[in-house]
C-alpha cells in the first residue's frame, strides 16, 4: 500500500491477552505535521506509539513508514528506528554514561558518525537547550526537567525524520514542564515531524496541526486544534475535555 | 546508629558566617550525643569481646587446645613451609580469577542471545550451568586431576597445578555466569527499550547498555564468589598438590600440632579481608560519581 503521508496506520488493532489496547485504529502523520494524541489514561496512546517505532508487534493492519510497509515481518527495525526518535515518560537515560555519551552512542554506532563530529552535534544542542555545564555530568545528578531535556537532545541527535514523545512531562514537577516544552516547541517551528501522546492541553493547542482523541482504542475524532477543542463534534470528546479542564 | 553529622561548620568557614545561637546550641547537642554513643558502643564491645574470651578460655578442655592450636614454635616453625605452599594458592587464584571472570561473563551473554544460529551455544551454555552448578567442587578437582591425565592423550599437560586450575576455572565459572545473567536480568527493560528506539542491534544493547550496568550490579555477589575461590584452591590438596593447606596437614602429622592449620588460615585472611574492602571502596567512588555527590 503506498501512500503520500511520512507514517500511516491503518486498522491496527493490539491486544495484550484479552484486553484490546487499539482496536481498528487509524492515524496519518504528513511531513511537518505536528500530532497530538489525547485521551484518557488507557485510551492506548503509549501502545500506538511503541507500535509505531515497532517495540510492540501489533496484531493486525497495516503501519507504513514512508510509502513502505514496516509492520512486515521481514522489515528490520533497525531500518526504521534509524528514522524515528522516541522519548518515553521516564527518560530511560543511560545511567552509567555521561551526558554526552548518552547523546553520542547511537550517531557513533549506529550512524557511524566520526566520534569528534557526533561530539559537536550533541554540544551543540546541548548549548541550544541550556545544558552546555552538564555535558559531563551523569543523568542521576540532574532534576527531572533536565533529564527530559538530555533525553530530547539524544533523540534528536541523529536527526529523525520523525519524533515520537511519550508524555514526556507527565512525570515532572510543574514548574519543570516548562523547560521541556520549550524544546518540544522549538522542534515544531522549525519543521520537525511530530506526534506526541500529552496530556498538557493548552500546548497541544498551541502548537498541533492535528489533534487526535483516542478512546476505546481508536481515533474517535480528529481535526485540527481549533476545531477539536473549540467545537467538538463527539459526545465522548466533549466530555474528556470538560473533564481535563475542570 | 548515626548521628546527623554537621558538615556545615565547614560552609559557614568558607562563607563567613557566624552560626545563630541556636544553631550553635544544637551542634553542642549533637556533639555531646556522638561522644555518649561513642562510649556506649566501645563499652558494649568490649564487654561482648571479654565475655566471649572469658567463656572460651574457661572452658574445661582449653588448656589442650590452647597447647594444640596455639603453639608459638610450631607456628613459627611452620610459617615458612606453609608460606611456600599459599604461594601455589596465590598464583592459581591468579591464572584462576581472570579466567572465570571471562568464562561468566561469556556463558552469561550466550544464554541471552537470541540469534537462531546460536540455538546450539544456548544449549551449551545451560547444560553447562545445571551441570557444575551440581557437583561438589572437590569432585571435579579430583576428577580433573586423575582423570584426565589418566586419558593419556598427547599434547594435554598432566601438570597437576594446571588440571586444578581447570577444574576449579569450571566449578566458578558456572556461578559466576549465573551472578552475571542476574546482573544482567536485573537492569530493567526500559533500558533495553530506549536501546532499540536509538536503533542499537541486540549485540550493541547489551555491550553498551545493559553489560556495564549489569557488571557494576554484581560486583559484591562478584567479589563474594571470588573471594570464594580463592578459599577453595585449598581443595587442590585433594589430589596432592602441595599448597598451604596441604603443607600445614603435612606439618601437623609429623608434629601432632594444630597450629599450623591457623597460620594457613591467617595466609588466607591476610589476602580476603583488603580485597573485599578495596571493592567496597571502588563500589562506593562509583555509585558517588553517578549520583552526581
Amino acid at each position: 500500500m503506498r501512500t503520500s503521508a511520512l507514517m500511516a496506520a491503518t486498522g491496527v488493532r493490539k491486544a495484550y491477552r484479552e484486553k484490546v489496547v487499539l482496536d481498528d485504529l487509524d492515524l496519518t502523520v504528513d511531513e511537518h505535521d505536528v500530532v497530538c494524541l489525547i485521551g484518557a489514561s488507557g485510551s492506548g496512546k503509549s501502545t500506538l506509539l511503541r507500535c509505531l517505532n515497532l517495540l510492540e508487534t501489533i496484531d493486525d493492519g497495516v503501519i507504513t513508514f514512508d510509502g513502505r510497509e514496516i509492520s512486515d515481518p521481514l522489515v528490520d527495525p533497525r531500518s526504521v528506528r534509524r528514522e524515528v526518535g522516541m522519548v518515553f515518560q521516564a527518560y530511560n537515560l543511560f545511567p552509567h554514561l555521561s551526558v554526552l555519551d548518552n547523546c553520542t552512542l547511537a550517531q557513533v554506532r549506529v550512524h557511524r558518525v566520526r566520534p569528534d563530529e557526533a561530539v559537536q552535534r550533541a554540544m551543540e544542542l546541548l548549548v541550544r537547550f541550556g545544558l552546555a555545564d552538564k555535558a559531563d555530568a551523569h543523568p542521576d545528578a540532574l532534576s527531572g526537567g533536565q533529564q527530559q531535556r538530555v533525553a530530547l537532545v539524544r533523540a534528536m541527535c541523529t536527526r529523525p525524520r520523525l519524533l515520537l514523545l511519550d508524555e514526556i512531562t507527565a512525570a515532572l514537577d510543574p514548574e519543570l514542564v516548562g523547560e521541556v516544552l520549550e524544546i518540544v516547541r522549538a522542534e515544531a517551528e522549525a519543521g520537525t515531524t511530530l506526534v506526541l501522546a500529552t496530556h498538557e492541553m493548552s500546548f497541544a493547542r498551541e502548537v498541533a496541526t492535528k489533534v487526535c482523541f483516542l478512546d476505546g482504542g481508536r481515533v474517535l475524532e480528529q481535526g485540527p486544534p481549533e476545531q477539536l477543542f473549540g467545537d467538538p463534534v463527539e459526545e465522548r470528546t466533549r466530555a474528556f475535555l470538560a473533564r481535563v479542564r475542570s | 546508629m548515626r548521628v546527623g553529622r554537621s558538615s556545615s561548620g565547614g560552609l559557614d568557614k568558607l562563607e563567613h558566617r557566624k552560626p545563630s545561637g541556636r544553631e550553635v546550641e544544637r551542634r553542642a547537642v549533637r556533639r555531646r550525643l556522638r561522644v555518649q554513643q561513642g562510649a556506649i558502643a566501645t563499652v558494649v564491645t568490649v564487654v561482648v569481646v571479654v565475655g566471649l574470651v572469658a567463656l572460651i578460655v574457661s572452658s574445661p578442655g582449653w588448656d589442650r587446645v590452647r597447647d594444640y592450636f596455639l603453639s608459638w614454635s610450631h607456628a613459627r616453625d611452620s610459617f615458612a613451609a606453609i608460606g611456600e605452599g599459599f604461594w601455589i594458592n596465590i598464583r592459581i587464584f591468579l591464572v584462576a580469577e581472570p579466567c572465570v571472570l571471562v568464562l561468566g561473563a561469556l556463558v552469561a551473554i550466550a544464554r541471552q542471545t537470541t540469534s537462531p544460529w546460536l540455538a546450539p551455544l544456548r544449549l551449551l551454555a545451560i547444560g553447562y550451568t545445571d551441570l557444575f552448578r551440581g557437583i561438589p567442587s572437590i569432585m571435579v578437582v579430583v576428577i580433573c586431576g586423575i582423570g584426565i591425565p589418566a586419558l593419556g592423550l598427547s599434547g594435554v599437560t598432566s601438570s597437576l597445578f594446571w588440571l586444578t586450575t581447570f577444574a576449579l576455572v569450571l566449578c566458578y565459572g558456572a556461578y559466576v555466569a549465573e551472578v552475571f545473567r542476574a546482573g544482567i536480568l536485573a537492569i530493567h527493560p526500559t533500558q533495553v527499550a530506549s536501546a532499540e528506539a536509538l536503533a542499537l542491534t541486540r549485540a550493541q544493547t547489551m555491550r553498551f547498555v545493559v553489560l556495564p550496568q549489569a557488571v557494576r550490579r554484581v560486583v559484591p555477589p562478584l567479589m563474594n564468589d571470588l573471594v570464594s575461590l580463592q578459599k577453595d584452591t585449598a581443595l587442590i590438596s585433594a589430589v596432592g598438590v602441595f599448597e598451604a593447606l596441604r603443607a600445614a596437614q603435612d606439618y601437623q602429622g609429623y608434629n601432632f600440632n594444630g597450629t599450623p592449620l591457623l597460620v594457613a588460615a591467617a595466609y588466607f585472611l591476610v589476602v580476603a579481608v583488603p580485597l573485599t574492602r578495596l571493592t567496597d571502596w571502588l563500589m562506593r567512588r562509583q555509585i558517588e560519581k553517578e549520583q552526581g555527590r
